[in-house]
């Protein structure tokens, strides 16, 4: 047990590694931080004094061991546009992250698994047919079309939802902001978190769906049935719980990825959250804005898995088998 | 659960009692956002503009633009070399001090320290002697009629609260810890920055101790920053917010058609041209071997010719831009009227090319940005196929401008055979103009750093030193004038057009659109 986490705990470090350097190099080919940190009338001698303060001058390898030794303390440095701390800027921005990926994946899951069970078992019904088209939707529109879409029908046109931001928020402890307590805030939750949640929902369904089909073709479904059991425990004990093992496994990787990648959702609806600020750092070459939030993502993925290893380990004795 | 139920009642309460007082609250968004609050740390228009509604200068810009008194009340030029400012009485910054001579002198002391980037607002050898606590002198090292151009935007600070809170350094990205300067602002302006979240929301509250009468009836302004297009007319259009800009040209009519909302549209100051590299003796990007065909003058009055300004005027910019035919907006120069562009024709600009021995055309490689000026990419593509008619082919490298920047101006190199570049001098004055875009430069840029084609004619050089030192006002409009010919005789650039301003507003409100595109609240009244 403790070799195998051990092992898991190398390579979860050389995966880090691999993408501190993948993201310091790319860094070079962005274009010049100090153009966007200037105005267009400053002289090269300021600009070059400027280059020099940054440590952009350093050959590459000290800029690469400096990066790195302050990444592992959690010290970013400070943001070239707004001139804070990336670590204060990435903590006022989390909660709202959070709260709308969390928002998401609950719509997803409270919307999708239902649509699943009932496209599963009634394969035939038009209303079957109807969510297939609408969740082939769902997947192949991009998502920054279905926010417009969402914003110009609802805010726009009907006026029931607003177009951007979070709303009224209420401060809890000293870091934490949220939209849940607020009117407002619950109403501007709704259009990001659908154009957010809509692919995972039709993933979800079609998952479902697909599992549904597959289990109800079993042996001990057919026995089931042949015992005589009625169908509401056929469907609901028998064979969806038989169904959720991938679609957990899923939905938890999803989780992960609706987090780091709700960028483009965050753009559309001006939604304060981190994938916003690092699309704005991009546009602007803040290289520290843009390392934190790779290696932030990296991190959080390399926790994901390395939990999940651990689980399997624990869950599955098939793999303490044959190990030393 | 209790605690819940509390926080909730609160939330209302609050609510119900914002209701209840009838402020009026204007709220805007613009595509950038508002970053650090040090009104030195970035020169840039919109900062400064935002800034402006917090902090003052000595002197400020009325709705046309013309210099009218600000915290000095007036000034006069003692001996030519010594500027003599009268500072107002009895004016406070937001916190309760005393504004007077030594925040000046703190200022200019301030705004030249490392890592401001307004330190060109005060020339560097100007001295800076006070008289008594409200007069102040300004000692130059020669004449320089231009000296207070600028000083709308060189904002007052006070030098006690600057100490008191460790501000003194000018906020910088190198720095490690957050500068208080950066986060909070204490000024003398209209305005007081209430809370600042950068990138988020910055609220603005009215100053109820402002030293001038207030024509606006504003008591909060809520800004916040909308970077996608669609989101920011929609949020107008469905009238979330009262003003709403930049408006991109293809949704002003939209914006126009809708019930409660209006494009307001005018020229800006901002100059859009065409820049081609004179200096290399072969060109970087091109299929001409040996020679360079831009340091003929013919070829480039073939590339004038070949332009038909008034097409992209149509069909790329839909009427929002203002056709130049000088460097400068003719806001700013009263002699622009006596410029006209050579007209549109292909014909000719054909003769011209095989008169200068490119019958056949050539090939030429063309750096655009794509995300910098309003639709510049569309008028690269326009001038490419325009250039094509008369036999040029035109290879277009359109990218973004942290990108962009980095290869043609002088930190690259100057990577660049024929470019686009917007520029409004800072001073709002020609010389400017001619100072940055227009003289002889060297290889790394020293003398005219954003003369990125690397021109040199020396009788320009000549002319900007002359302007730089007349005073009589008449005289200097003839230097100008005549420096402006040389380059329009010697088709140095190719001007385009000022591009157009274009603001979103509900039309419950009324305010002012500066050409600079500075957004000024105290200009605004609600209703």
């Amino acid at each position: 047990m403790i070799g195998f986490a051990t092992r898991r705990f190398v390579q979860a470090m050389i995966v880090m590694l691999v993408v501190a350097l993948l993201s310091f190099t790319m860094f070079r080919f962005v274009g010049d931080p100090v153009n966007q940190m200037v105005g267009i009338e400053t002289s090269l001698e300021e600009r070059e004094a400027l280059r020099e303060r940054l440590g952009l001058n350093d050959p590459i390898p000290i800029q690469f061991y400096n990066f790195l030794s302050k990444a592992v303390r959690f010290d970013f440095g400070t943001s070239y546009q707004f001139r804070q701390p990336v670590s204060d800027l990435f903590a006022k921005r989390i909660p709202a992250t959070l709260e709308l990926s969390f928002t998401s994946a609950l719509f997803a899951l409270v919307v999708g698994v239902p649509m699943g069970i009932f496209a599963g078992l009634n394969r035939e019904s038009p209303i079957s047919k109807l969510f297939l088209s609408v969740s082939l939707i769902g997947i192949s529109l991009p998502t920054f079309f279905i926010g417009i879409l969402l914003i110009f029908l609802f805010s726009v046109t009907l006026q029931w939802l607003p177009s951007f931001g979070r709303g009224e928020t209420v401060q809890i402890g000293s870091w934490w902001t949220t939209g849940f307590l607020t009117v407002s805030g619950l109403k501007a939750l709704i259009l990001p978190s659908i154009t957010l949640g809509l692919y995972q929902m039709t993933l979800i369904m079609r998952l479902i769906r697909a599992e549904m089909l597959e289990v109800i073709r079993t042996d001990y479904i057919k026995f089931a049935r042949a015992r005589g059991l009625p169908d509401r425990l056929v469907n609901f004990r028998h064979a969806l719980k038989n169904t959720l093992v991938p679609v957990v496994t899923i939905t938890g990787l999803q989780l992960g990825s609706i987090i780091a990648f709700a960028t483009i959702t965050e753009t559309v609806f001006q939604w304060p959250g981190m994938g916003l600020l690092f699309l704005q750092a991009v546009q602007n070459v803040d290289i520290p804005i843009m390392s934190a939030y790779l290696l932030l993502t990296a991190f959080m993925f390399v926790a994901i898995n390395f939990i999940v290893d651990i689980l399997y380990f624990l869950i599955d004795p098939r793999l303490r088998v044959g190990r030393p | 659960m209790n605690k819940k139920l509390f926080v909730i009642a609160a939330t209302l309460s609050v609510a119900g009692s914002w209701s209840a007082v009838q402020a009026e609250t204007l709220k805007f968004a613009f595509q950038g956002s508002l970053n650090a609050l040090d009104p030195y740390s970035l020169n840039e228009t919109f900062t400064l503009s935002s800034l402006g509604n917090v902090y003052e200068g000595l002197t400020r810009r009325a709705s046309d633009l013309s210099i009218e008194p600000g915290l000095a009340e007036r000034w006069e030029i003692v001996e030519p070399n010594r500027w003599r400012f009268y500072l107002r009485k009895g004016v406070k910054f937001h916190n309760g001090n005393d504004f007077n001579a030594e925040d000046v002198a703190f200022s200019v002391d301030r705004v030249h320290s490392e890592g401001s980037d307004l330190s060109t607002r005060v020339p560097a050898d100007v001295k800076v002697e006070i008289v008594d606590d409200y007069t102040v002198d300004f000692v130059l090292s020669g004449p320089n009629p231009i000296l207070h151009y600028e000083w709308d935007t060189f904002y007052i600070m006070d030098k006690e609260w600057t100490t008191e809170n460790d501000a003194v350094k000018v906020t910088s990205a190198s720095d490690t810890a957050a500068n208080h300067a950066a986060l909070h602002a204490n000024g003398t302006g209209p305005f007081k920055v209430a809370s600042h979240e950068a990138g988020v929301k910055t609220v603005f509250e009215k100053n109820d101790g402002w030293w001038d009468t207030a024509e606006h009836n504003l008591d909060t302004v809520e800004f916040t920053p909308i970077s996608s297009d669609a989101t920011r007319v929609a949020a107008l259009l469905s009238g979330e917010l009262d003003m709403v800009y930049p408006i991109p040209v293809q949704d002003i009519k939209r914006v126009n058609e809708n019930a409660g909302t209006v494009a307001l549209t005018g020229p800006e100051l901002r100059t859009i041209f065409l820049g081609m590299d004179q200096m290399r003796d072969e060109l970087l990007y091109s299929d001409v071997k040996g020679k360079n065909p831009f340091q003929d003058v013919r070829v480039r009055k073939a590339f004038y010719q070949a332009i038909d300004i008034e097409g992209i005027k149509k069909k790329v910019m839909r009427d929002l831009s203002t056709p130049s035919a000088i460097m400068i907006s003719p806001f700013l120069f009263s002699k622009a009227g006596e410029f006209e562009r050579y007209p549109y024709d292909p014909e000719a600009a054909k003769a011209l090319l095989a008169e200068a021995g490119y019958a056949d055309g050539f090939s030429v490689g063309m750096d655009c940005p794509n995300d910098r000026y309003v639709n510049d990419e569309a008028i690269c593509q326009a001038v490419a196929s325009m250039l094509a008619r008369v036999g040029v082919k035109v290879d277009l490298n359109a990218q973004p401008k942290a990108k962009y920047f980095a290869k043609i101006l002088a930190s690259g190199g100057y990577d660049t055979s024929f470019y686009l570049l917007g520029w409004t001098p800072g001073s709002l004055d020609s010389w400017n103009v001619l100072n940055d875009l227009m003289n002889c430069r060297d290889e790394a840029g020293a003398g005219s750093p954003f003369n990125n084609g690397g021109f040199c004619d020396p009788k320009i050089d000549e002319l900007t030193d002359q302007i730089l030192v007349e005073i009589d006002p008449a005289k200097r409009d003839d230097l100008i004038a005549e420096a402006f010919k040389i380059a329009h005789d010697n088709v140095y650039y190719l001007p385009l057009h000022q591009q157009g301003l274009a603001w979103g507003v509900s039309d419950k409100v009324q305010l002012v659109q500066r050409a600079d595109n500075q957004f000024k609240f105290r200009f605004v009244t609600k209703n």
